[in-house]
């Protein structure tokens, strides 16, 4: 009762005072001079890894800070490790939400995390925006209408190979490795969409887990299976081996490579670059260790950005390009907010950007959303590692026509 | 059959991995009674320091030896300032602190150095497969260099003074304080001993499975569990369980059950054979006297 | 427990007398201000702290269980993380497929765990120290696998996991469902740590402390040492599994990935420096594995992990015995000056 007064007598103050601030108090996470956001990343535990994303959208914060900030205020970026398991992300979206009280979540990692606050964002409508997960379930607008994902899942990025294989060899024998999670099961997912029926005479798969020393006997038993096509939905370590052994068993089937696992300086030079030629993959992103990008004026930005904001930083980690693109969406975001960081204004805005480049994305790739299109990435395109690096071939795909 | 072959040669690769780990926790159990669990960890961050040399102009041979100090020096001084404090806890107080060894250890590593898969060299580098490709000359020669730390391991523990005064320390410390063993030392090499031995057992993976900070994470529980299949105590049964556990794992995920429950299945058989012969293949059966 | 307890007719046997006798009076204060400091933070704290203090709670329970087999028993678990799981989803598959509620999956959920603990008693029973570990280790790293292997997704979910509901607070209750998820926990876990107070002071309590600490005599003295310990790992897995049934209902999600290894090895180091073999002790593991993060985290979001595991250490540096050490340590010193 005397909360509720005390509220009240405080809003009605602040009304007479000044009618721009109102609209500020009433909103969470939002002062005159501050916004605060939010998120939930792996800090500590095996998947550390990607604490590089954060980092740098931390860096990209206090760029824009010290231009100014957005609407005359200074964001907050607000970061909590949950060591990849779901129950702690649970309590530390919890903890952002109700403590801290943010505005909104940007870009929570993985898969099974952002599952276990799926329901309880949208049922507290929090916008849940451009997470940091391939999955497909984040463009479901009418039954989880606050979140929202942002790269290409990876079952449109397996039907793409699957489609590609259907034109090029009909009768392939398909290979599948995959890793033994979520990530993996959806590179299954996407090729048994596509093949329908077919999926089982054509196909051959095998899994391995992400503990795993190495994945030979499961290349050798998809060689020995016959197969002439090969699909991996795998990380980095393990797709250096996986190229590496495919070239040494003498072994050439036409091998697809996650888009997770293709940076050059990561994956490719440890496996030896000409022992991936051949190579295919279907990306969104420029790979900033391929020298045709040398020059290019969105890399350069992004090199400039890095020198000066993270400058012990490592160049060749791709976590850095995806976080700076994932970055200034959020930023057009805010921009387009005007003064008004509601939460349903900053949902409204975050579905309807008009198609936008980014200095680290492709070119003809867009980011674009409206209220019922949730996959603000939708496009790649087919590319081919020539040895010294990737030569994009065919029209840029989009992922809906797949 | 030439896929049967094919695995088998496949998982002779693999184990060896698990070999010279396992090789690795079977020394630390001799010279201390201790299984550490931190030992992936140090032998990751062993290689990644052996990395850092080479990235800084040093020639293979000085690193891998150089390294072997460094670690050395690392497993005694983390005895003496981490372990030698709870030496008198219980047992179960000491795993808590191995617990906390692999946090530290584990974390801090992909702090330092970063995340990114990394190249670690082979000294035995040659383009020419072998096996049909099955088997590098790497994975050859790392073999080798598991074997040649066996003997060593053994002959050292067999013909000096200092190995014998070693196991003695680990045995029965109050006795061996007795006839005038330094225990408290005694613990301290084995560390540094053990830490050396992970160091090159890393320096060997490397080459094979890539340098990232998780890179021990699984193969730690492979060693393990072949280091315990062989026997504890016996290091020539820690190589043995190690090649047995990885020819395994490659049998029972092609033939047995697919790949998605390969782990479980290698896990459920090394299990079956420890209830079978509780101290390992070859492991000393203890019989203790009441 | 020093080994002549053990060895002690009268105490296996006889009636059982607490160390020091405490009044009767005294011990219903005891659980008087234990009710209060239960009880108060249902209205005092908001529900973010009180959803945390509800975990807390939970992992306090799994960490009891884990103590039944580890502490008073003397078998090193390494894998409770997968009765912890086991548990969860025990409850998670009846409540999302067949619409059952959350109190009538409990008993499954118990005797689920308890079956397969009893399964796992058995190898335990031939293999001691290092080699247990090993076991109990694979069984929590096989788990998360089986739970996602093709042949039970429709049931498990595979790796997208399976959502559930929290128990709604019953109409005519002024409680909010985070309050009710509390007040769940507590009188499922109060009677739980009753029982577990009530068996550790029981013959069969002491013959489980005799058997760890002495097996020989305690089997010279008539003890079935084989239906103690495997039965001892039957209960231990039953209460972890509880705990694991009331985490899907709070957390409202299970994954294969919410139980990975770590889960083991949080338990292990809370019963660490709760103190082994404490019933007090297993509640102060569960808000240590579940606050010291938090803290970790606050000192330094560069490397919380390492932040961490350097507390884990100083902690057990202080207090070898873990905090039930501190305490009894507290007590004697008390009980020599009156």
């Amino acid at each position: 009762m005397t909360t509720s007064r005390r509220i009240l007598l405080a809003g009605s103050a602040a009304l007479l005072a000044a009618p721009r601030l109102v609209r500020a108090e009433e909103s969470p996470g939002v002062t005159a001079t501050e916004l605060r956001i939010g998120t939930t990343y792996a800090l500590s535990g095996p998947a550390s890894a990607y604490s590089l994303i954060p980092k740098c959208v931390t860096a990209m914060v206090k760029r824009l800070n010290e231009e100014g900030g957005i609407a005359g205020r200074k964001i907050n970026f607000l970061v909590y490790d949950d060591a990849y398991s779901p129950p702690r992300t649970l309590e530390q979206t919890r903890r952002l939400v109700e403590q801290d009280k943010v505005a909104f979540l940007f870009n929570n990692l993985g898969t099974p995390t952002n599952s276990a606050i799926h329901r309880y964002v949208n049922q507290r409508k929090v916008p849940h925006l451009f997470l940091a997960t391939g999955a497909d379930k984040w463009a479901e607008p009418k039954q989880y209408p606050w979140t929202i994902g942002w790269q290409p899942s990876y079952r449109t990025e397996a039907q793409i190979y699957a489609k590609h294989i259907l034109e090029q060899k009909p009768e392939a024998k398909i290979g599948l490795l995959y890793q033994n999670d979520d990530f993996g099961k959806d590179y299954v997912n996407g090729v048994k969409d596509v093949l329908g029926p077919r999926f089982d005479a054509m196909v051959k798969t095998a899994s391995h887990e992400a503990t795993d020393a190495t994945v030979d006997s499961q290349l050798v038993s998809l060689q020995a299976a016959g197969c002439d096509a090969l699909v991996c939905g795998i990380i980095p370590r393990f797709a250096s081996q996986a190229i590496r052994r495919v070239f040494d068993l003498n072994w050439k089937p036409m091998m697809f490579m996650s888009n997770v696992s293709v940076s050059g300086s990561v994956v490719i030079e440890p496996a030896g670059k000409e022992k991936a030629i051949g190579l295919i993959t279907s990306d969104y992103r420029k790979d900033q260790s391929d020298p045709s990008w040398a020059d290019d004026p969105g890399m350069k930005e992004w090199r400039d950005f890095m020198a000066r904001y993270i400058p012990d930083g490592e160049l060749g980690d791709n976590n850095y390009t995806y976080a700076y693109g994932v970055g200034l969406t959020l930023f057009q975001v805010l921009r387009q907010c005007g003064n008004d960081f509601s939460r349903g204004n900053v949902m409204k805005q975050a579905t309807s950007l008009q198609p936008m480049a980014l200095p680290t994305l492709l070119p003809g790739i867009m980011v674009s959303t409206s209220p019922d299109n949730y996959r603000p990435i939708r496009h790649m395109q087919l590319q081919r590692w020539d040895g010294r690096g990737w030569v994009r071939f065919g029209k840029v795909i989009e992922g809906a026509e797949v | 059959m030439d896929g049967l072959a094919h695995q088998i040669v496949a998982g002779i690769a693999t184990g060896g991995i698990y070999a010279s780990v396992a090789l690795a926790i079977v020394m630390i159990y001799q010279a201390t009674h201790h299984v550490n669990f931190a030992q992936g960890e140090m032998a990751t961050l062993s290689t990644f320091i052996a990395w850092s040399m080479i990235q800084a102009g040093m020639p293979y041979w000085v690193a891998f030896f150089g390294t072997i100090v460094v670690s050395f020096a690392i497993g005694v001084v983390v005895e003496r300032i981490l372990i030698r404090p709870v030496a008198n806890a219980p047992v179960l107080t000491m795993v808590g602190v191995f617990i906390g060894l692999l946090l530290i250890i584990g974390n801090a590593t992909g702090w330092i150095f970063g995340y990114t898969t990394k190249v670690f060299p082979s000294p035995f580098a040659s383009d020419r497969p072998l096996f049909g490709g099955l088997v590098s000359a790497h994975e050859l020669g790392s073999t080798l260099v598991t074997l040649a730390v066996l003997t060593l391991v053994w002959a050292f523990f067999r013909f000096t003074r200092l190995g014998l005064a070693m196991r003695a320390a680990a045995y029965n410390p109050r006795s061996a304080r007795l006839v005038g063993i330094r225990v408290g030392w005694m613990l301290a090499l084995g560390w540094g001993m053990a830490a050396a031995i992970g160091a090159v057992a890393g320096m060997m993976v490397a080459p094979v499975v890539f340098l990232d900070p998780t890179m021990m994470l699984g193969i730690l529980l492979y060693a393990f569990a072949g280091a315990l299949m062989g026997g504890i105590d016996n290091p020539a049964g820690a190589v043995l369980g190690g090649f047995s556990v990885g020819v395994l794992e490659n049998l029972a995920g092609a033939y047995v059950v697919g790949t998605e429950l390969k782990l479980t299945v290698a896990l459920a058989i090394i299990i079956g054979v420890l209830v079978v012969r509780p101290s390992g293949l070859f492991g000393r059966v203890v019989l203790s006297r009441v | 427990m020093s080994a002549s307890k053990g060895l002690n007719p009268e105490a296996a046997i006889g009636p059982i007398a607490a160390p020091v006798a405490t009044p009767a009076w005294q011990r219903g204060l005891y659980l008087l201000i234990g009710l209060c400091l239960a009880i108060a933070p249902l209205f005092l704290l908001e529900s973010f702290h009180l959803f945390q203090l509800t975990m807390a709670v939970i992992m306090a329970l799994a960490v009891l269980g884990l103590n039944i087999v580890c502490g008073y028993n003397g078998q090193i678990s390494l894998g409770h993380g997968a009765f912890f799981a086991v548990g969860a989803y025990a409850t998670a598959i009846l409540m999302s497929h067949f619409d059952w509620s959350f109190w009538a999956t409990l008993p499954v959920s118990a005797v689920v765990c308890g079956i397969i603990g009893y399964g796992i008693g058995f190898p335990a029973l031939r293999l001691a120290g290092h080699y247990l570990a090993l076991t109990t280790f694979s069984l929590a790293v096989a788990v998360p696998q089986i739970l996602k292997h093709k042949s039970i997704e429709d049931w498990t979910g595979g790796v997208q996991g399976l959502f559930l509901v929290k128990p709604d607070p019953p109409a005519g209750l002024p409680l909010s469902p985070d309050q009710w998820m509390y007040v769940v926990t507590l009188i499922v876990a109060g009677v739980c740590f009753l029982l577990a107070w009530n068996l550790i002071r029981s013959r069969i309590g002491r013959a489980l402390i005799a058997t760890r600490d002495n097996p020989t005599a305690a089997e010279a003295m008539g003890m079935n040492i084989a239906s103690l310990k495997t039965r001892a790992f039957a209960v231990s897995a039953m209460i972890t599994g509880i705990a694991g049934s009331l985490s899907a209902v709070a957390i409202e999600f299970v994954a294969p990935d919410s139980f990975s290894i770590f889960v083991s090895i949080t338990l292990f180091v809370g019963m660490v420096v709760g103190g082994v073999a404490s019933i007090l002790g297993s509640l102060f593991g569960g808000l240590f594995v579940l606050f010291v993060p938090n803290i970790a985290e606050a000192i330094s979001k560069a490397a919380p992990g390492v932040i961490y595991g350097v507390i884990l250490i100083l902690f057990l540096f202080l207090l070898p015995g873990g905090f039930a050490g501190l305490i009894r340590s507290i007590g004697h010193r008390l009980r020599s000056r009156s």
